[in-house]
Parts: structure tokens; sequence; C-alpha cells
């Protein structure tokens, strides 16, 4: 997968231009909360809460869209959809797949802040 | 920090709900730089707390929230917000259309999606800025017009109390007379007047003016005046019509006019004289069930300058208990639910409709009350019954004196005589009476000196100058020939006179006197005998000498017999003025 895929350059231009100097702020906030998220996805999965997860998963994706996280958004998305058809059978496969997406991501967007 | 705040706009208080601490962040970020105040809360029950304390003007709420949804947070500010335009725009990245359609559906105004996009939402906030600002100022305009409205039904009010003043009731609360006015109707431009004349019998008027409002209100002032001064001096309907006409035209804009119907019910005659001017068709309502049309003859008052001006009136005889029906164009406009009009069949089907002539009133009243049920246009009718009734129903009705000055001449003399064609075109007996008014307390009496001046100076006029023999008017038709030959030998008058003589003195305790009338004219004179014979003659259409007899203490024939004398003798009661009696006061005999 390539670099251009995981992060919309673009976005993340345009994000900086209106964050200034509180852009390395954004960052680690999305980051933060990310975690956070994806600490709530794996605790709805655990019990059984489909509502929750696709509540998480539905906001986390929102975050990825602002952010210019664009798979992970995608990512997000399913679990959102599996949540709203409140079947979590694939649940331990979407978090994988957020937590891989998601280490991928940090690890270009911390690179972006050394900028 | 810069800001590229908006160029020009004033900055607005804007609240963020959402609660994504990053997606909140750009947002903060976006709207200072674009120098906007900007008030945060991650959740709708912050946000609704939020709006309570900040009162912003304008809400950015996210869909999905924990503890309070955006949904039921737009639908709270919005009732909060009452009838301020408080737009909100939801934050969102729901996709499918329902879960769309249900944030509008609450009171959402518009959509953001993500990614936030500056210039998107800079667009978004100018947009709703301008219909904020535009909401507000018809707010202002609207509860300008309410101010301004409740000033106008004030003002209003003031008005009809001044014009009540002038026009009062007349004897509209007479028995015989029945009308159907809503009380503000004056500002639809409806006049009704109703006044006993000073020789027995009422004059009445239906007027509608063009247009509405203080416009059409302001010339029923002068009309009534005109109406109410001149019926209570005993000016004829002619001279009330054509000084009516007169002024109007002269007072009036172009363009605004009064349509009217004027009636002159002669109770001792049993006759209706009728002008109608621009009035829908007036009914006579017969006893057989049948009814005649009063049309209009004329133009309205206030078109026609007053050499064009014609007052002749219809003349109908009415039998006692028959009915004179006349009513504004408001009835025949009035419209139902769906439009309708009333209109001239649906009123000539109620007067169709079997029953008494004194039941069509309220039969009319109440079929236009249920034609036109619930859309409220019945404030615009004015309708009026008048039965054929006998005199004395009048005596009933309070007279409206106004008050005497008390300053008035007491002891005096006068003389007037009118000349050659003049005898023709002006009637004095009005001026005369005007003088005696002025005689502290003989108001009380100006119907009866109305009628004894009248029959004087009748007598004199037919008898002596034109030379008209009463044995003319022995039967029903030799009336209206006598009549028509009065109105031509009138048209040839050239020469000739009647000199009225008005000779006043007080009694001694100042409650009463004694009016000396003497009226000569320029003809040969009669004997006693062809005097008496005229009194005979003339009881039989219950007027002329004979009734002078009856109203004066004195009548005698003087000079060559060209010449009547009449003493009149009046004296107000001791206790109740008002119940003054004269020597002679029973006048039915």
């Amino acid at each position: 997968m390539s670099d251009q895929q995981h992060l919309d350059h673009e976005a993340l231009a345009e994000l900086r231009d209106v964050m200034e100097d509180e852009f390395n702020i954004l960052i680690n906030t999305f980051l933060q909360d990310a975690d956070e998220r994806l600490r709530q996805l794996s605790e709805a999965a655990r019990s059984g809460d489909a509502a929750s997860f696709r509540k998480v998963a539905h906001s986390f994706k929102g975050s990825c869209i602002n952010i210019g996280a664009p798979i992970l958004a995608d990512c997000c998305f399913a679990a959102e959809q599996a949540g709203r058809e409140e079947d979590l059978a694939q649940s331990g496969q979407q978090i994988a797949a957020i937590e891989g997406e998601l280490g991928t991501v940090s690890e270009q967007l911390r690179r972006h802040m050394r900028d | 920090m810069t800001t590229d705040a908006a160029f020009g706009d004033s900055p607005l208080r804007i609240l963020i709900a959402e609660d994504n601490q990053s997606d909140r962040m750009i947002l903060h970020a976006i709207l200072t730089r674009q120098g906007h105040e900007v008030v945060m809360a991650t959740d709708g029950m912050e946000a609704v707390e939020a709006f309570h304390r900040e009162s912003p003007q304008m809400v950015l709420l996210d869909a999905m929230m924990p503890r309070m949804d955006g949904l039921e947070a737009a639908r709270q500010i919005k009732a909060a917000a009452g009838e301020q335009l408080v737009p909100i725009i939801f934050l969102t990245s729901l996709s499918d259309p329902e879960s769309l359609a249900s944030c509008l559906e609450v009171g959402g105004d518009d959509f953001l999606s993500k990614p936030y996009n500056r210039v998107i939402l800079r667009a978004k906030i100018n947009a709703f800025r301008r219909m904020r600002e535009l909401h507000q100022s018809l707010q202002k305009e609207r509860d300008l017009t309410n101010q301004r409205n409740e000033q106008m039904l004030h003002e209003q009010e003031m008005a009809r109390r001044v014009f009540d003043n002038i026009a009062h009731r007349g004897c509209l609360g007479a028995e015989n007379i029945r009308y159907d006015a809503s009380p503000m109707s004056i500002f639809n431009g409806d006049v009704l007047f109703a006044s006993p004349k000073p020789s027995g019998g009422v004059h009445l008027f239906v007027g509608d003016f063009t247009g509405h409002g203080l416009p059409a209100a302001i010339g029923a002032v002068p009309l009534a005046e005109i109406f109410y001064g001149m019926t209570s001096k005993g000016f004829a309907i002619s001279d009330i019509l054509r000084e009516m006409n007169r002024k109007m035209q002269a007072i009036l804009p172009t363009g605004v006019f009064c349509c009217a119907a004027m009636v002159d019910l002669n109770l001792k005659s049993g006759h209706a004289e009728v002008w109608n001017g621009g009035l829908p068709n007036g009914y006579l309502l017969r006893h057989d069930g049948s009814t005649d049309e009063l049309r209009s003859r004329h133009l309205p008052l206030g078109i026609l300058p007053a050499d064009r001006f014609s007052a002749a009136c219809e003349r109908h005889a009415m039998e006692m208990g028959e009915h004179l029906l006349l009513c504004s164009d408001g009835v025949m406009e009035c419209v139902n639910h769906e439009g309708e009009m009333f209109g001239e069949d649906r009123i000539l089907e109620v007067l169709g409709a079997r029953g008494a002539p004194s039941d069509v009133f309220e039969r009319l009243r109440e079929a236009v009350r249920s034609f036109s049920e619930g859309v409220g246009s019945e404030d615009d009718i004015t309708i009026l019954d008048v039965a054929m009734a006998d005199e004395s129903l009048l005596e009933a009705v309070e007279p409206d004196v106004l008050p005497d000055t008390g300053t008035g001449p007491l002891d005096w003399e006068m003389s007037y005589e009118l000349r050659n064609e003049t005898l023709a075109r002006f009637n004095p007996v009005p001026l005369l009476l005007h003088i005696c008014m002025d005689v502290p307390g003989l108001r009380l009496f100006s119907g009866e000196l109305y009628t004894i001046i009248t029959e004087l100076f009748n007598n004199a006029l037919e008898h002596g100058v034109l030379r008209l023999p009463s044995s003319l008017k022995d039967s029903p038709t030799g009336f209206s020939r006598y009549y028509s030959e009065r109105e031509r030998l009138l048209g040839q008058i050239r020469h000739g006179a009647v000199s009225i003589r008005l000779e006043h003195s007080s009694d001694p305790q100042r409650r009463g006197g004694r009016l000396l009338i003497t009226v000569e004219d320029s003809g040969d004179g009669f004997s006693e005998q062809a005097l008496s014979r005229s009194i005979a003659h003339n009881a039989l259409s219950g007027r002329g000498l004979a009734l002078v007899r009856q109203l004066c203490d004195n009548v005698r024939l003087c000079g060559r017999g060209n010449c009547v004398e009449a003493e009149f003798v009046w004296h107000t009661g001791p206790v109740d003025s008002r119940a003054g009696v004269s020597q002679r006061g029973d006048r039915h005999e």
C-alpha cells in the first residue's frame, strides 16, 4: 500500500493551514482520541453491544475523514455497518483492521509533525 | 494567529456541539479565524445548556452524540429560540437519506459534511446570516405594523366617539325602525341616519362612501351635520340632498363619493319620498307579499356640480304596516366560503318567500349571516328597515333638543316679504323657523310652529297668489291634479308677493310667550265664508287652515281677506321643562 492512500496530503496541507501552530496539537489529540476509540470498540465487541459498537465506529469515522485518513475511515465504516446490522461476528477482524491501519496512519502522521 | 474574518460582516456567536475532540478543534480553528466567537459543547445536553447560557446566533450540531443526540438537542434549541431564527447546521458523516431527512424534520436548516471545508462553511454561515437579518427585519416590520395597527384602532375609536357625538342615534330607536350596522361600520364608509321632522314624519338616510378606513369616514361628519341640522330646521328632503351633494362635491377628493338613499317618510299622508343615488335597489314590501323596487335614479352624492344635480324623488304611497327596506352593497357583495357573492338573486329569494312585510328584515339578516358564516364579512353590512306607522309612534322617541343658551331674544318683531319669481324658487319656512328657535324655550314647539308657518304660507301662495281653487282637492284624483296645477302655475309666476310678519313677546314670568304670525298675500282676498269652505275642503287631507286653527289660540282673517293672523301662546311646564305644552297642547282632536 502506498503512502498516498493512507493519508490525504492535500487535506493535511489544508489542515495545517487552518490550524497554524496548533497543527501538532490537533494530530496528537487525534491519535490519543483514536487509541481511546479503539479501546471502546474492543469493549463494545466484548460485551456484544452492537449499538455502542456502531456509534463509536461512526464517530471515529468522522474524525478520520476530517484528519484525511481515508482508508482508516473506510475500516471504521465497515465496523459501523456491522454495528448497524447487529452482526458482531466479524468484529475481531474489523478491530484488527482498524488497529493495523491506525498504526500506519499514526506513523505517517508523526512524520508530518516533524516536518 | 491571523484572521481572515468575513469582509465587513459582523462576527457571530456560534455554538459547536461535537463529541470528537479533534473535529471540535478543527471547527473552532476555522470559525475563530473567520472572526466568530465560538462556544463549545461535547454532547447534546451540554449544547442545550450552552444555548440557554450564551444565546448563540447559530448552532453547528453533530447528529450522533452521547447522552443527548443532535436531533433531540435541535428540537429543544428550536423550541427555546421561539420567534428568533437560530439556524442549526448539522455536522454529519451520515449518508443515508432517511437520517439526513430526519435532521431537517426536527428543525435543522442545513448539513455540513465531513471533511470540513472552510470555504463552504463560510458560504453557509453567510447565507444564514442574511436569512437571519431578513428574518429580524421582517419581525421588526411586523412589530411596527402591529403597533401602528393598534394605534390606528385607538384613533378610529376616538374618531368614532367624535362622530357619535354628531350623528348620535337620531330616532333610529323608534319602534318602526330596525337596522343592522356594525358599530365600526363608519370605517367601512357606511352611515345610517334617522331624524324626526318638525312637521311630523321621519327623514332616513343610508350612505356608503367609497373606500375604507378614515378616508371613507371623514365625509360622514359633515354629512351627519347637514342631515340632522337641516332636518331639525324643517328643510325639505330635496334641499337637504342638494346641500349634501354640494358639500360632498366641495370637500371630497376626486374618486371619493357617497352612494346614498334618502327617504322622507310622511306618516300623516302615508307616503314615502325616495331618492336613490348609487345604492342597490331598495324595496317596498307590500301587504300582499309583492315588492316594489326603489331603483337608483341618480349619481351618488359628491359627483355632479350643483347645477346638474337632481334631487327629484319618487313618491310612493304606503299603507300602515308596509315596510321599506334599504341596504348597502355589503349585503349583495358579502361572500361565503366558496368566494361566491350573496347577490341580488338571493335577496329577491328572501323577499319572495311568503310572510308578513315585518318578517323580511330578520329573514334577510339571517340569510346573510348564515351565508357568510365564518367568513367575517358581516362588518360591511348595513340594512335599514322602516315601517309605515301611526304618527304617535314617534312621540315615544326622546326629542333630541339642543339646550337653549337662554340668551336669545324675547321681545321682537320682523317682517319678511317674498316677491315675484322668488315665490316659486324659495321656501322661507326653515329660515323663519330658525329665527323662532332662537327664543329660549320655543324650540320645544318647533313641530307646531313649522306646521303653522308652512300652512299659512302655502295658503297665501296657493290660494292668494296662484288663485288655486281648493275645491280641486275634493277627490283623491283631484288631489294630484291640484299639485300638478300648482307646479304649472308656479312655473309661470311673474308677479305677486307674500309677506310674513312675526312678533313675539314673553310672558312676565318668562315661562312662555305669545307669537303672532301674520301672513299677507297680493291676492284678492277671501270672505270668511270662503275661508270656512276652504277649511272644510282641506279637512279632507288633514292639512291647511283647519290644522292651524287646531294649533293656535286665535286665527282670524283681516285686511280685505288677503291676510291671516294667527296667535300662538305657549308656556313651558313648571316642573319639567321638556314637558312643555302650548295652551292648546292637544293637537290631535
